[in-house]
């Protein structure tokens, strides 16, 4: 039973930010993994989540929007299903950063923060990943690609929109 | 998955685990898995402080200050309950060591979590691990949760009456600020990721008010190993006031990039064109930024230094968080300048107009520049503007802009100079965005 009455998240999730207040000196600590939860189930952090988050933690809605608008990561309008982030800070920009945003801008037609049609992927050019020693590097949502080609992104993005995930080898597909 | 490299030259302390699947709890005991801590809980706090101070470790975060000092200033006795606070915010571009930490050895930040907070006397510790290393939270989760499960977390921990403590891990959500320590307790309270303003430093009140000792998650991995082996141990194995090794994430132009443990003092010389295997396609170098992005550029005839706090200050660059990034010849300062000073207009959080002010302008002069417009004056200015930026923040974000700005206009003005002249890169990769066009513009197209 969820200590708020009527959630707006599934019962796993209520049942964890439940279990999240509980764990600080102060319960306001879980704020920003609550957002960030409450993204990754709803895909962007809506009004909705706004208001049963600033309950949760008795905090006015300010103060949730004052923490949310902070963040790079968190969002306030939906992504696509599968969002390609796409880092071109310096060890990447170095070995190819910028070329492999520009191979997804075409392939998908969308720019920076731009949504495909289909809702399926998005693109975003983000700052340092920390994957510089395996540069040129992506993230597909949560999943690390590294030391990419134009040719291995295409496998990656296509084994994405076939419903596959994450590749488990790119190097063999793509030569 | 990251690739594990290795080099003869390597000295494995904090890396000795890796790719030994020591994320295993059972693993990690059978390589000497909390051994230190259940010697630190028999030999008290003077004994680990002791020590530490010994090992001449500094923090990796990238200020280099002595760790043992750093536990050492925490009061004995606090009204208020004490914290240790691991930084796992690593966002400083070029650096990805922590990453390979919390891949292959979770449990060396844990027990050395543990043994900071035996040293000061706190009772909770936690993990703060940067957004995007969802995948790392999981890792370090699950290996929190089997450390309760096996008693060495929560109460009566490993048996002992009375003494308990608390992991909690805590999931940034995309800001490099939130690296800086002050910040990182405001994120860590739930709140925008802004600097406070020091003293009160965070050893007398830091978290909730309470006595803190903030650490990079690369120093306190190496906690343990310095328990086991003794502080003079593994001071020796480092350089003079430069104790023990540190992983060096070599990256950009080399033939192979990695994270590599080398002993404090290394030849950077010897880090790029042994180590890591040379430039790339047979290149030449132009510079290296050794440190991470916030460092001033050394030229291709300055690598001869070696890789330590103070060798590295007397080379006019610091040794930073390690993150060593390598140009060949064909890259424009000027672009990469660019680049870099458009991460810290992104990331600078806005509390102090220096930085905010600057870092804006920095891009702003710099785009323009890079575009081909430059006028005479842009030179002088952004000089000015990176001078004025300097120590006229709370926090060392807008320094870590404006250190490396000076460094490029330092070393390779004339670079900047024949922009005036009319030229330009041919093939910029950093594109100005038409207004009003849709953001699908490549230069590869």
């Amino acid at each position: 039973m969820s200590a708020i009455a009527s959630t707006i998240f599934s019962p796993e999730l209520a049942a964890r930010f439940d279990k999240l207040v509980t764990l600080y000196p102060l319960k306001r600590s879980a704020l920003i993994p609550m957002l960030l939860y409450a993204q990754d189930e709803v895909g962007y952090v809506s009004d909705a989540c706004v208001a049963e988050i600033a309950q949760r933690l008795d905090l006015l809605e300010l103060d949730v929007r004052n923490v949310l608008s902070y963040y790079s990561m968190l969002r306030t309008v939906p992504a696509g299903k599968y969002n390609v982030q796409v880092c071109t800070n310096i060890s990447c920009m170095l070995r190819g950063g910028f070329e492999l945003l520009d191979h997804c801008k075409h392939k998908l037609g969308i720019g920076h923060k731009g949504v495909t049609p289909d809702g399926l992927f998005s693109l975003e050019e983000v700052e340092c990943i920390g994957a510089c020693c395996w540069a040129p590097a992506v993230q597909v949502n949560y999943d690390f690609h590294d030391d990419l080609t134009p040719a291995k992104m295409d496998v990656i993005l296509e084994s994405y929109r076939n419903g596959n995930g994450k590749p488990e080898s790119v190097d063999k597909e793509a030569v | 998955m990251p690739k594990l490299v290795s080099h003869p030259d390597e000295v494995k302390v904090i890396s000795r685990r890796f790719g030994t699947g020591a994320a295993d709890i059972e693993k990690y005991i059978a390589q000497d898995g909390y051994k230190a801590v259940q010697m630190a809980l028999e030999n008290g706090p003077a004994w680990i402080i002791d020590t530490m101070k010994a090992s001449g470790l500094r923090g990796r975060g990238g200020a280099g200050f002595p760790t043992g000092m750093k536990w050492s200033f925490v009061p004995k006795e606090s009204a208020k309950p004490k914290y240790v606070l691991v930084n796992g915010d690593e966002s400083e571009p070029g650096t990805c060591k922590d990453h390979v930490i919390f891949l292959h050895d979770p449990h060396a930040v844990i027990e050395g979590t543990m043994i900071a907070g035996l040293a000061i006397g706190a009772k909770m510790g936690f993990i703060y691990l940067r957004g995007e290393y969802r995948y790392l939270l999981n890792i370090v989760e699950k290996a929190v949760a089997d450390a309760y499960a096996k008693g060495f977390l929560g109460k009566n921990i490993f048996g002992k009456e009375g003494v308990d403590f608390d992991i909690v891990t805590q999931t940034g959500a995309g800001a490099y600020e939130v690296g800086e320590e002050s910040a990182l307790m405001e994120s860590l309270e739930g709140k925008r990721g802004v600097p406070r303003i020091k003293p009160p430093f965070p050893a007398v009140v830091g978290l909730y008010g309470g006595p803190t000792v903030i650490n990079n998650a690369e120093t306190i991995a190496a906690a343990p190993h310095i328990l086991l082996m003794g502080g003079e141990a593994y001071a020796k194995l480092g350089s003079e006031r430069n104790g023990g090794t540190r992983l060096f994430g070599i990256s950009g132009h080399v033939e192979r990039p990695g994270v590599y443990e080398l002993p404090m003092g290394y030849s950077l010389r010897k880090a790029i064109y042994d180590v890591a295997g040379g430039i790339k396609d047979g290149k030449q170098l132009k510079a290296v930024v050794p440190g991470g992005s916030s460092c001033p550029v050394l030229k291709a005839d300055e690598i001869d230094v070696g890789l330590d706090f103070d060798q590295m200050a007397k080379a006019g660059t610091m040794l930073g968080s390690g993150g060593i990034v390598v140009l060949d010849e064909t890259v424009s300062i000027v672009e990469f300048a660019l680049r870099t000073i458009r991460f810290y207009q992104h990331e600078s959080c806005g509390w102090c107009i220096p930085c905010r002010e600057g870092t804006d302008w920095l891009k702003k002069t710099l785009t323009r520049f890079h575009a081909g417009g430059g006028n005479k004056k842009d030179i002088d200015n952004i000089q000015y503007l990176a001078e004025n930026m300097m120590g006229r923040t709370f926090c060392p974000l807008g320094d870590a802009a404006a250190m490396p700005t000076l460094g490029f206009i330092k070393k390779f003005r004339s670079e900047f100079e024949e922009y005036l002249e009319g030229k330009r890169v041919d093939h910029p990769l950093i594109q100005i965005q038409p207004i009003g066009e849709p953001d699908t513009i490549g230069a590869a197209h």
